[in-house]
């Protein structure tokens, strides 16, 4: 593609300036296109490890804030199940352990350990 | 002289408007502030891409770099697919960054140190992720929760965890960045009402005064830090978040 377009240039005399300037944008663009190709691989760019090696104390902000709205969410839901269902304090405890797996699952994605859901 | 860290955040009506059963309706200085950050954040947008060059001056520079790292952001995280999205995180970001430096500025009002603020943007992430992988998916969205290769024994289990851990990332999305702005602007006022006890003190509190005075140099540069940080976490988990939504297959 660039090629033919600088042939042109080289051709017509009087428009010599900017066909080689098209040209070199032209080329340019191919270039910044493939660099682009290059940098970001499609849909499966670790985000995560980038955002949270950006800095350790927002890393561990992160996994922590994960675990307790794990536990949290757990709690919350079992006793509301308790109170709709007034099956206390089964759904509490059952609902709090599992919301503590579910909160160590979420720092265990969001750390890494285990892959995220990606686009297949 | 007495200072209250927590009084920076104390949300007082500036005008009356309704009563609504019983409960008044007003318009708040929290209010205020986000409405400064919309329109600042329109007028310099808009202002910055007024020109058009090809050669962008130093606003449209900040508009398109803006554009093009929460472009990238989603084009990496949620595929070609997520950039129908792009409005939707570009707002995202660019309200939390706004709300976060404006709240930087002495004697203003941080609203991303409220509760109820990070919650609502985050459960509209949340409905948008559940409505849209419903939307676009079907019950085929639901396949979020089965992960493959799973025994037949626990799957039981297996699924419950993965929807409470589905569950609680409206709740982790959102309490990150509250705790974050509320812990950091804490953190800065106390140090600053040390400055101010110590000074009481007479010249040697004037010396002892110019160590919290440092402290609270370096945590303002983190604030600064924390502020872009926590605006790029909170719109990069929204990005992985739509991610699922549009491809809920494991």
């Amino acid at each position: 593609m660039s090629d033919g377009t600088r042939n042109d240039g080289n051709r017509g005399k009087a428009h010599t300036d900017e066909a080689a300037l098209s040209a070199r944008l032209q080329r340019l663009g191919e270039g910044l296109g493939e660099a682009r190709g290059r940098a970001a691989p499609p849909s499966d760019g670790p985000g995560v490890d980038r955002a949270t090696t950006a800095s350790g104390y927002a890393r561990g902000f992160r996994l922590s804030s994960e675990l307790v709205a794990g536990v949290l969410v757990g709690a919350g839901l079992g006793w509301l199940i308790d109170r709709l269902l007034g099956t206390s304090p089964w759904g509490l405890i059952v609902l709090l352990l599992l919301g503590f797996a579910a909160g160590v699952l979420s720092v265990m994605r969001s750390a890494g350990v285990i892959p995220e859901n990606r686009p297949d | 002289m007495k200072v209250d860290p927590i009084h920076q955040f104390q949300i007082h009506d500036l005008i009356p408007m309704a009563s609504i059963g019983g409960r008044d309706i007003a318009f708040t200085n929290s209010a205020l502030v986000m409405l400064i950050i919309v329109a600042s954040v329109s007028i310099l947008l808009i202002g910055a891409t007024a020109p058009r060059a090809l050669v962008p001056g130093r606003l449209q520079s900040i508009a398109e770099v803006s554009y093009e790292f929460v472009a990238n952001m989603l084009r990496s995280t949620a595929g070609n697919e997520g950039m129908k999205f792009f409005p939707f995180v570009f707002t995202l970001f660019m309200f939390v960054l706004a709300a976060n430096l404006i709240g930087l500025i002495p004697y203003s009002f941080t609203v991303t140190s409220q509760l109820i603020i990070t919650a609502s943007l985050a459960l509209t992430v949340f409905v948008i992720v559940v409505g849209y992988g419903f939307w676009k998916n079907g019950l085929h969205f639901l396949n979020l929760f089965v992960p493959k290769g799973v025994p037949k024994v626990i799957l039981p289990v297996i699924v419950a965890i993965e929807v409470l851990s589905f569950l609680s990332r409206p709740v982790s999305h959102s309490v990150r960045l509250f705790a974050n702005m509320l812990a950091g602007h804490i953190t800065l006022q106390v140090f600053a009402g040390f400055i101010i006890m110590l000074a009481g003190w007479g010249v040697l509190g004037w010396f002892g005064a110019t160590l919290p005075f440092i402290m609270v140099l370096l945590l303002t540069a983190l604030e600064f830090l924390v502020a872009v940080l926590q605006a790029y976490v909170f719109a990069i988990l929204t990005c992985i978040y739509l991610n699922d939504a549009i491809h809920p297959g494991h």
